[in-house]
């Protein structure tokens, strides 16, 4: 909403404040005023004049030379370039030595070898934007409607000398989309009265029910409609005053009925709509919903289809209006209109907000009706909207209106007492101050043992409860004012749960590897996962309305924005780029989905370059399958998981076939790490990545609790044994064997070299494993410890065909 | 056979003295000491000797070895210190070359400022909630006083999955899934971090998806005085206690009174600066008393109960710390952006 100071002062005495000071206030009460614009700053040394001769350019074919009137002692000589400046005008001069909006410097001038004294000029050039300059000006130069004082000051004449505020309201405010409202609203800031604008309309002999019948066919929808014909009247340009107020306003001028409308429902918060009553065909307005599939041609020319659920005026056949959103193109009015329906109605919120929203319609009229107009203020404002036309336009009103009219006028009262007030706030107002604030909010009430009867005056449609008018008191008394106390509930214990708690020991896992934390998009495309191997069928959770086919549906892995990233880390020259996430998934096996995904939270890694680099000593290791292994490995332990934990040789869609490992945990998938397959990394220009992707909540179940073992009192024994087994065994396998074979006194059994190559025989390999045998009673004998490992390499012998090296 | 011993031990001294490696100095051990050396051949002698004498020249050839041991000891000592000497100084090394590095990683600032965030709140007495991010119109919605059709739902321009399911556009709907776990018994004191979502264009200013911190207390004589001591509080903590903070009307749909919280801007220090739009003040969060239809609906008895709620954008919190200019940068994963927050 664009508020002119100016035109507020016509309902509010604001003399003895700056602009700024009202602002600021408004601001500090919950008008926001979001930016100031004042409309002549940037204008200096600008006169009415006129023009008294007009004559071509010898030399020039659209230059024009006058000779105008600035009320000096010598008229000027200015050429003028506009097609429309003629002998006559009263038009505005920039004088040499002036400013123009953009920082213009008016300057003496030959043009065309004609000297040029200063500049007619145009509302664009004033400052106004093109798409509100009324039709007649928007290709030359502004030329007074009335006759001016050569010389006066033309900024006063054009109303520039004003600062327009604009408004940021919230949703609940929709009383300040009117300047009726704002007026109520900065009185009420300031404790003073509002002026409210006169209406003065003569008598008519006959009522508009002489002329129309207005029917309602949905009253629910439509609960006041009101039509005054007025008869006679004449369309011409507004009077200047009113053409710069809607300017200001940010409206175009059109003509003078129309701006009449437009005028009214600033000032009101009312929206009307003038019909030219020749061109409506009929004596009667029926008022009902479309019929599916309807259709008509609105005013700006477009042919719209109707919805069963969209409120239509109708001449009793044809539409002639989509109700309170955009008149028809067939009753608009136009120059030669002489005679005119005006209608002044109230139109449900939700009616209208969903008729603007299916046709994707925003006007000044709807974003009114969707919020609630004054359901007091219908009446008035269409009698304000007759009488300006009366006097603007000429014509015969006829009064009263023909009406439907079943609304509901009442005021909401509200009970709230003084201590509801303070035990909300944490105050200690008194009676006074609180009645105060009501007095001048204009709310009138009672009071009966410090309880409030309020009357909310049926402008204010955001106030329902005792909490709204308390806020009322809250932001007029001052939110400043209102003191800094700490609750006096019970303490309780701040803490984060145990989930919360490993997330943080994960990322600083993490941070303590190397990787960096990368946040990503959740929103992608099933084209996109499928890079990676995923179904592009699979079911999944899309977006209704996408807004790019990038961003369609919910991800179900984190993998491939991480890609994302090392690509784009890597198209500027950052080659070592580790990074981990841990965000959610979103799951479904519907595909018509209705119900709410599973989201997982998963944590995944892409790791590319350089692990380890310390160049001068010549370390440098370039990540491998086993770095990531090893983070993986360090984070379970840190984690306390890792006795449930395998990795599993698997394949994989999308990675690398003999480098991609299952992660298990009690026997379940929970995850894997892997080399992405080298012709995936290509599509992403990428070299040999290598990834993991675990489900974080199925990592963190079960948690074995941390136990005590006693510090051996006895040594340990230690065997190495180095084994031939074929290929394609696995380490953990053999692993497996002797841990199972070697009962109690086996506490540990690590692996400490794979060797394939001379010396073993093709198709087989050698691996070596340190044994450690600890008796936590006794101290062990050779004999004990031989027993056992004899049993082992039998049993390893029988299992997996594993053979003592030699 | 005293004079023979005098000159053997004299004779094996020099020797001593004169020996300047280790392994000069062990010749003359095995040379002197050794089972063949001349003292342990004289010994041989010692049967010639008269009862009288041989006590003497044993226990003069007794002294004899000692010394020269110790003395042999000692200047082992000495030559062992100056070879290990030599050693070391062969093993010096460069010590301004680079050290083996110990990799860091970078927390997200995101992360940072959540975390950040939560131990405040969590010291003042907080647990973290946390809710889904795909909702149903019910909890981002309705439950919090926007029924279907509520103008307010514009505010929020909304990624819908079917009619009723969406990203959720806010963390507010955590608000009612923690009430409902209370069961209508206070006192609730959450905060809930997370992601939201709305249909904006990404620039440099907005994002599609982004995050935010929601709060909510709720209990038996909750009072705006509190929410405001509560923010004191915090933005003291987390922004330095030279911050000031102010309130200012606003208005959301699941709080009334609803308010604006403002922090004095830092750059400045309130003076007016571009920072701040030259108003002094920087605007961090909403905030307001929970409206008793979010209360009932949460299953709280609004007659019984009051409360307050907030809610703060967590890019703008990191923005505002670092001095980041561009939303984008939390989104792109460059770890020329990331890297830096390695020190945090």
């Amino acid at each position: 909403m664009l508020v002119s100071y100016q035109w507020l002062q016509k309902y509010v005495d604001l003399t003895d404040l700056t602009a700024e000071e009202t602002a600021e206030k408004l601001t500090r009460s919950g008008v926001e005023v979001d930016a100031m614009t004042n409309l002549s700053e940037e204008i200096d040394g600008l006169t009415a004049g006129y023009v008294e001769a007009c004559e071509p350019h010898p030399d020039a074919d659209k230059l024009s030379i006058c000779r105008v009137d600035i009320g000096e002692d010598a008229p000027a000589q200015i050429v003028c370039g506009a097609d429309n400046v003629a002998g006559g005008q009263y038009v505005a001069v920039a004088k040499v030595g002036g400013t123009l909006p953009g920082g213009m410097k008016i300057k003496r001038a030959k043009l065309r070898g004609q000297t040029s004294e200063g500049m007619i000029c145009s509302l664009q050039e004033l400052g106004f934007e093109s798409k509100l300059i009324p039709k007649k000006y928007s290709e030359g130069i502004f030329v007074f409607p009335e006759p001016v004082t050569p010389g006066s000051d033309a900024l006063s004449l054009l109303g520039l000398n004003d600062t327009v505020f604009e408004l940021d309201l919230t949703p609940n405010r929709s009383d300040c989309l009117s300047m009726l409202g704002v007026a109520y609203e900065t009185a009420a800031i300031l404790g003073r009265s509002v002026k409210k604008p006169e209406m003065p309309v003569t008598e008519s002999s006959e009522p508009s029910e002489s002329r129309v019948r207005v029917d309602v066919a949905a009253a629910e929808a439509n609960p006041y409609y009101g039509a005054t014909v007025i008869e006679n009247i004449t369309i011409k340009e507004s009077p200047l005053w009113l053409q710069m107020t809607l300017m200001a306003a940010g409206i175009r001028p059109l003509n003078n009925v129309v701006d009449i409308t437009n005028y009214v429902l600033l000032e009101y918060g009312q929206p009307l709509h003038a019909f030219d009553f020749d061109r409506f065909n009929s004596d009667e307005v029926l008022v009902r919903y479309a019929e599916n599939g309807e259709q008509m041609t609105t005013l700006d020319e477009e042919t719209r289809v109707m919805q069963a659920d969209h409120l239509l005026i109708t001449n009793g056949k044809t539409p002639v209006a989509m109700a309170g959103v955009m008149g028809g193109a067939t009753s608009e009015v136009q120059n030669d209109t002489k005679n005119i329906l005006l209608e002044a109605a109230y139109f449900d919120p939700v009616t209208v907000r969903k008729a603007s929203r299916d046709h994707g319609l925003r006007s000044d009229s709807s974003v009114r009706f969707e919020k609630g107009v004054d359901p007091q203020r219908v009446r008035d404002a269409g009698k304000r909207a007759a009488s300006l036309i009366e006097e603007l336009a000429g014509g015969r009103v006829l009064l009263p209106p023909e009406e439907f009219d079943q609304l509901d006028r009442s005021e909401r009262q509200i009970r709230v007492s003084l201590t509801q007030i303070n035990g909300l706030l944490g105050t200690d107002l008194t009676v006074e101050d609180a009645a105060d604030v009501f007095r001048r909010l204009q709310f009138t009430f009672e009071i009966s043992d410090e309880t409030f009867a309020v009357d909310v005056p049926t402008r204010r449609q955001d106030i329902f409860i005792e909490a709204d008018l308390i806020e009322e008191v809250a932001r007029l008394y001052g939110y400043d004012r209102i003191p800094v106390t700490l609750p006096n509930s019970a303490t309780t214990p701040g803490k984060l749960s145990d989930r919360q708690k490993k997330q943080r020991q994960t990322r600083r896992f993490f941070e303590n590897t190397g990787m960096h934390e990368a946040v990503s998009y959740s929103l992608t495309s099933a084209a996109k996962e499928a890079r990676i191997g995923i179904d592009q069928q699979m079911p999944r959770v899309d977006v209704a309305l996408p807004m790019s086919e990038e961003r369609s549906a919910l991800r179900t892995t984190l993998l491939p924005h991480l890609l994302d990233a090392l690509e784009y880390n890597k198209n500027r020259n950052e080659y070592n780029v580790h990074l981990y996430e841990l965000g959610s998934v979103f799951l479904t096996e519907q595909t018509a989905i209705n119900e709410q995904p599973d989201e997982k939270t998963y944590i995944s890694g892409a790791f590319m370059g350089r692990w380890f680099e310390h160049a001068w000593q010549k370390e440098n290791r370039d990540v491998d399958f086993f770095a990531v292994k090893g983070v993986l490995e360090g984070l379970f332990a840190e984690l306390n998981t890792s006795e449930r934990i395998a990795f599993v040789q698997t394949e994989k869609e999308g990675f690398h076939p003999g480098q991609t490992a299952a992660i298990m945990a009690d026997g379940i998938e929970i995850g894997f790490v892997a080399q992405l397959h080298p012709s995936v990394a290509k599509t992403w220009s990428l070299p040999a990545v290598f990834v993991f992707e675990i489900d974080f909540d199925e990592l963190i179940k079960g948690e074995m609790p941390m136990s005590y073992q006693p510090v051996p009192r006895f040594p340990a024994i230690d065997r190495d044994i180095a084994l031939i087994v074929d290929k394609t065994v696995s380490a953990e396998e053999v692993a497996d064997v002797i841990r199972r074979e070697g009962g109690s006194i086996l506490t540990n059994v690590a692996l400490f070299d794979v060797y394939e190559g001379e010396h073993i025989e093709s198709g087989k390999k050698s691996l070596a494993f340190s044994l450690r045998y600890l008796d936590p009673e006794k101290t062990l004998k050779e004999e004990d410890v031989t027993d056992v490992h004899e049993t082992i390499l039998k049993a390893l012998y029988t299992a997996l065909g594993a053979e003592l090296r030699q | 056979m005293l004079e023979r011993l005098q000159e053997l031990y004299d004779e094996a001294a020099k020797k001593v003295d004169d020996a300047v490696t280790l392994q000069q100095l062990n010749d003359v051990r095995v040379a002197y000491l050794g089972k063949k050396g001349p003292i342990t051949e004289l010994m041989k002698g010692m049967g010639s000797l008269s009862a009288d004498e041989r006590p003497k020249v044993g226990q003069k050839a007794n002294e004899v070895r000692e010394s020269l041991t110790k003395k042999i000891e000692e200047k082992e000592a000495v030559l062992e210190k100056e070879e290990l000497n030599n050693k070391l100084k062969n093993e010096q090394i460069d010590v301004t070359l680079p050290g083996r590095p110990v990799p860091k990683g970078a927390r997200h600032p995101l992360t940072s400022v959540v975390e950040t965030i939560e131990d405040v709140f969590i010291g003042m007495g907080f647990t973290v909630a946390e809710g889904p991010e795909v909702e149903t119109d019910y909890y981002n919605f309705e439950s919090l006083n926007l029924p279907k059709h509520h103008p307010a739902r514009d505010m929020q321009d909304t990624f819908f999955i079917t009619s009723d399911l969406l990203l959720r556009t806010q963390t507010s709907p955590v608000q009612t899934r923690s009430m409902e776990k209370h069961r209508g018994q206070g006192p609730v004191k959450i905060i809930c971090p997370g992601k939201v979502y709305r249909r904006d264009e990404d620039d440099a200013t907005h994002s599609h998806q982004f995050m935010q911190i929601e709060g909510l207390v709720v209990d038996e004589g909750i009072r705006m005085s509190d929410l405001k001591g509560i923010f004191a509080t915090f933005v003291k903590q987390y922004f330095g206690e030279d911050r000031d903070i102010r309130l200012r009307p606003s208005f959301f749909p699941f709080t009334e009174p609803s308010a604006e919280l403002d922090i004095s801007c830092a750059m400045c220090n309130g003076e007016g600066c571009r920072t701040c739009k030259h108003t002094g003040w920087i605007e961090v969060l909403g905030a307001g008393m929970v409206h008793p239809n979010v209360l009932e609906m949460g299953g709280f008895d609004p007659e019984k109960y009051t409360g307050f709620a907030f809610g703060m954008g967590v890019e703008r919190f990191a923005m505002l710390k670092y001095g980041i200019d561009d939303i984008r940068h939390f989104y792109t994963n460059d770890a020329r952006f990331l890297r830096q927050f390695a020190r945090e």
